[in-house]
């Protein structure tokens, strides 16, 4: 069971990093800390923070778009001002200078997801002469040009297994 | 699949998540507006009763998003969009 001492923890965490990005936790205590037991039941089922208003697999290379913060996070707050579930939300939102709009999902559906995870196209496009590999976080962004991706993301936090080859 | 009684009487079934913000709104909003209603929450389901659930949720929302709201076996609304949920069952 997730108790209040961890939702608690869990809270602040975010919010600082929420805040190091440039975004804040939406204003709304009662639901942020919903979502954040969300958070952590399906850190307990399924071994990782799974976007609480997805249906995960189980399956953590399946479920890597959807792990908190998501692949489609940054996109959503810029076009609506918060994330899909609405734990995120931009600073002119929580100011209140700007309302959240309603966010449709963006995440490819099941049969597209399947249909890609059999194409899976190399990189194109991408010189020859490159001295090193660039990598993309898929979460903020960040691209680095280096053997192997960093193991944490500098920018938003996020796990090594959140990028991809770029170029 | 849970039963919440109420007045009136369409055939509402909310496809939902245990952990989401945004079904817990919706099951909120047809508890107060005293819809009859039925919900299951997908993600509490296991195996092949989940299965079953998700292509059913699939042939009415292909996305697979939630919540999920059929309404009298014909009309589908997908997210928490409370002035749809009211007109769909005539509150």
């Amino acid at each position: 069971m997730v108790s209040d001492e961890d939702v608690d923890r869990l809270v602040q965490d975010l919010a600082r990093e929420a805040e190091a990005g440039g975004y804040r936790l939406n204003p709304d205590r009662v639901f942020t800390r919903a979502l954040v037991r969300g958070l952590l039941s399906n850190r307990e089922r399924y071994g990782y923070i799974s976007c609480p208003c997805r249906l995960a697999s189980g399956n953590r290379e399946d479920d890597l778009d959807i792990i908190c913060p998501c692949d489609y996070r940054d996109l959503d707050l810029t076009e609506y001002g918060a994330c899909y579930c609405g734990l995120y939300v931009t600073a002119d939102v929580e100011a209140g200078v700007r309302t959240a709009a309603p966010v449709p999902e963006r995440r490819p559906s099941p049969a597209e997801r399947r249909q890609k995870k059999e194409e899976r196209p190399g990189t194109v496009g991408a010189p020859r002469d490159l001295k090193y590999p660039v990598w993309r976080c898929r979460v903020c962004g960040y691209l680095c040009a280096r053997g192997e991706p960093p193991d944490t993301c500098p920018i938003c936090r996020v796990s090594r297994d959140r990028f991809e080859r770029f170029v | 699949m849970q039963y919440v009684p109420g007045d009136d009487h369409h055939k509402v079934v909310l496809y939902a998540l245990s952990t989401c913000g945004w079904c817990a709104r919706t099951k909120q909003l047809l508890t107060d507006l005293g819809v009859e209603f039925s919900y299951v929450y997908v993600d509490l389901l296991t195996g092949d009763e989940q299965g079953t659930v998700v292509k059913e949720v699939e042939k009415w929302n292909p996305r697979l998003s939630f919540p999920t709201i059929v309404i009298d076996g014909s009309k589908v609304i997908v997210g928490f969009r409370e002035e749809e949920i009211r007109k769909a069952v005539g509150a």
